[in-house]
């Protein structure tokens, strides 16, 4: 696998920049997303309300997170289900394994999950001699390639159909050579001959959550595919990987959720499959599993409950703030290093990690407010990407020329009849010198700038000093 | 009558690059019956330090800012970054300081970046203004999602005879300036202005507008590096009849 960690951004930005595969893709899937999304809402003259209700919503069971989890862990209990509680990646590894280890499971079905990418969980799973099947295409992509998601709903989108055909060629030993599959459609159906097998094969299956609802004691899952209730079905073991803010009060309001959530995602109205599961198999069910496991995850969360942070523990993993983003629409996920990309990962990452790891994810951003503008719960990702720089500058942490840089000119900003002797002096001059060509190909002090762009040269003498010779 | 004592905050960028800029603002200030004053003790608004997590020195600045401008009727700033930096930000600087928040929001309530003040206090629906060609115009990003400026620029370029304006596709996406980003990120605000060029060039325009200098700056640099012989101002010399200046980066003819 091709390790890439947050503090070494902008090291990957520049070799993802150099990837023509990826521009490609990610030209393609761009105004898929932003097209669709803007679509989808254009149907629904109530989308604004309901994206104050769902910040509502979820900022009411944030304020109350312990209330709400006790309450969904006693629905789980009653209806004979387990609950694990892990305060870190480890734990919930350890918990996965022991699980998979008391039942004797030799292969694991995965549904997509974020939280199993957080907790290494296939790693662990393969390290314990355990086989772990990627069932989501997009993921079963990148298991194949030994990647890791460059997204949190489309985890293969940084592949062009080109190279998932080349992988399939590679991995799928038994295919003829003859056989068309430059097309998603029979990309899929290949996908789906290998795993079809996979899915009898398991003991485990393993799924995320989208939502967990305290009313009911149900994990809900939305997928296009279908393959999350295969995973979760058949099996004899169900366990659920879910962070602990993914708890909201009823029913009612997962429905409210759900109906922002697949709008902003895809642009579809509802997901293909959503799918509600509240603990194992009844007698009178004619399929699900024997057992049915609650994994738990903190890993940092609750450190950031009452902070300037805690609004992010909104974000329902929609993706619209990465597919708008035109920072990560130019370097693609794995650019950030880490499970969580783009703006929401921006804010996440350092929480999760800390900012001396992934302090470079939050200054990477122009601040153009695209994000906030699109997130269905309306967090303020621009401000809380600038709280994490103001932790960075508190710490010493931001790289001492920028620092230095910064201070001088505050230095200079707050003494205004120095800020004009400095600047009438200094700008006639570099006028004086750009008048010719009316820009500069490269100046020492502005190395960063003309390395891609000239320098417009400046007019001749400010503004406050010709003003001052008139008046 | 309406007190329209305005005092024109300018911009450092304006100030230093672009002094044009701040006499067409004064053009069209003065035009929609508004009494213009340049307060001498003003440098910047604060964002580089903002930006930079650099906290206190933003209040400093702040503050110097708040003393020099509060007592005028309304202040103006031709950049919707700036503009939003002190109607915006200002007061969430001041949070735990009541004195300071209560002066700080008064700012904030009658400041306005410049064309969004012309149209929508001020009342001004055309200009008198002549253009021959045809511009399209890039949403600078503060501007557009802090402030809502949208229509306000084109409708009054509408208004200019012999001006078309051809719509850019994603003019409401970043230029990939964001003040220090373009310097410290330099790789990927290349993509991103790469990308914004290549959307200007097509869209035909001869003249490509906004209402941010850092912004425009970006774009005349970058398609001036790659050749293009495309004009770049800011709309408010066009608005204001000052487009016989030579445009961003272009040397003068004397």
């Amino acid at each position: 696998m091709t390790e890439s960690i947050p503090s070494q951004f902008k090291e990957n930005a520049v070799r993802q920049l150099a990837d023509e595969d990826l521009r490609q893709a990610l030209t393609k899937s761009k105004g898929h997303f932003t097209g669709g999304r803007q679509k989808s809402i254009d149907n629904l003259p109530e989308f604004e309300e309901l994206r104050d209700k769902a910040r509502d919503i979820k900022n009411h069971t944030i304020e109350n997170l312990d209330f709400y989890l006790e309450a969904y862990e006693k629905k789980v209990l009653s209806s004979g289900g387990h609950v694990h509680w892990a305060s870190t990646a480890k734990d919930a590894q350890e918990i996965v394994l022991n699980i998979c280890q008391t039942v004797g499971a030799t292969s694991v079905n995965k549904g997509k999950s974020m939280i199993g990418e957080e907790c290494d969980i296939n790693e662990a799973l393969e390290a314990a001699g355990i086989n772990a099947v990627e069932t989501d295409l997009g993921e079963y992509i990148i298991q194949i390639r030994n990647e890791r998601p460059s997204h949190i709903i489309a985890p293969a989108v940084h592949l062009t159909k080109a190279q998932v055909e080349e992988s399939f060629r590679e991995t799928h030993t038994h295919l003829d050579p003859e056989r068309v599959l430059d097309e998603p459609p029979t990309l899929l159906e290949e996908a789906r001959k290998v795993l079809r097998k996979k899915y009898f094969e398991a003991e485990v299956g393993i799924t995320g959550a989208n939502f967990l609802v305290a009313e009911t004691g149900s994990s809900i899952i939305v997928t296009n595919e279908g393959n999350g209730d295969l995973s979760q079905l058949l099996p004899r073991v169900h366990i659920v990987l879910a962070s602990i803010e993914k708890v909201v009060p009823n029913l009612e309001d997962a429905s409210t959720l759900l109906r922002v959530l697949a709008r902003s995602a895809t642009g579809q109205e509802f997901s293909v499959y959503t799918t509600i599961s509240t603990g194992p198999r009844r007698d009178e069910d004619l399929d699900g599993p024997e057992e049915y496991h609650v994994i738990l995850l903190d890993n940092g969360r609750t450190s950031m409950l009452g902070t300037e942070f805690q609004d992010m523990l909104r974000c329902i993993r929609c993706g619209a703030c990465m597919n708008h983003c035109p920072v990560y629409q130019s370097v693609g996920g794995h650019a950030y290093g880490w499970v969580y990309p783009g703006p929401m990962g921006a804010v996440l990452s350092p929480g999760l990690l800390g900012v001396d790891e992934a302090g470079h994810l939050p200054n990477a951003s122009t601040f153009c407010g695209r994000c906030e503008e699109v997130c269905p719960v309306h967090i303020p990702l621009p401000k809380m990407m600038r709280h994490w720089r103001e932790r960075e500058f508190e710490r010493h942490l931001t790289p001492n020329a920028y620092r230095k840089g910064i201070q001088l000119w505050s230095f200079i900003a707050l003494r205004p009849n120095l800020y004009k002797r400095l600047t009438s002096f200094h700008i006639r001059i570099l006028g004086w010198i750009g008048r010719r060509r009316g820009r500069f190909s490269s100046l020492p002090m502005a190395k960063g700038w003309t390395k891609y762009r000239d320098l417009p040269a400046p007019e001749g003498k400010t503004f406050q000093k010709q003003w001052s010779e008139r008046s | 009558m309406k007190n329209n004592r305005v005092a024109l905050f300018i911009t450092c960028l304006v100030d230093l690059f672009r002094p044009t800029v701040g006499f067409a603002s004064i053009k069209l200030l003065e035009e929609a019956g508004c009494e213009v004053v340049v307060p001498r003790q003003q440098t910047c608004c604060g964002q580089p330090a903002y930006n930079t997590g650099d906290r206190a020195d933003t209040i400093s600045i702040a503050k110097q800012v708040i003393v020099e401008f509060e007592d005028y009727d309304y202040i103006i700033v031709p950049s919707g970054s700036c503009a939003g930096m002190i109607s915006k930000h200002y007061p969430a600087l001041f949070s735990q300081d009541s004195n300071w928040l209560d002066r700080a929001n008064r700012l904030s309530k009658k400041t306005y970046e410049l064309i969004s003040f012309l149209t929508d206090i001020m009342g001004v629906d055309s200009v008198d203004s002549e253009f021959q060609g045809t511009v399209t115009y890039h949403d600078a990003c503060s501007g557009l999602r802090e402030l809502s400026i949208h229509d306000q620029p084109r409708r009054l370029l509408s208004s200019i005879d012999g001006l078309h304006l051809r719509e850019l596709d994603d003019a409401n996406v970043c230029c990939g300036f964001g003040g220090t980003f373009c310097v410290k990120y330099a790789d990927i605000s290349n993509r991103m202005v790469e990308t914004k060029a290549e959307q200007v060039i097509a869209t035909g325009a001869d003249t490509l507008l906004a209402g941010d200098l850092g912004c425009l700056l970006n774009m005349a640099g970058k398609l001036q590096r790659d050749g293009v012989e495309l004009n770049v101002r800011h709309v408010a010399e066009v608005l204001a009849g000052m487009a016989d200046k030579p445009a961003i980066g272009v040397p003068s003819k004397d």
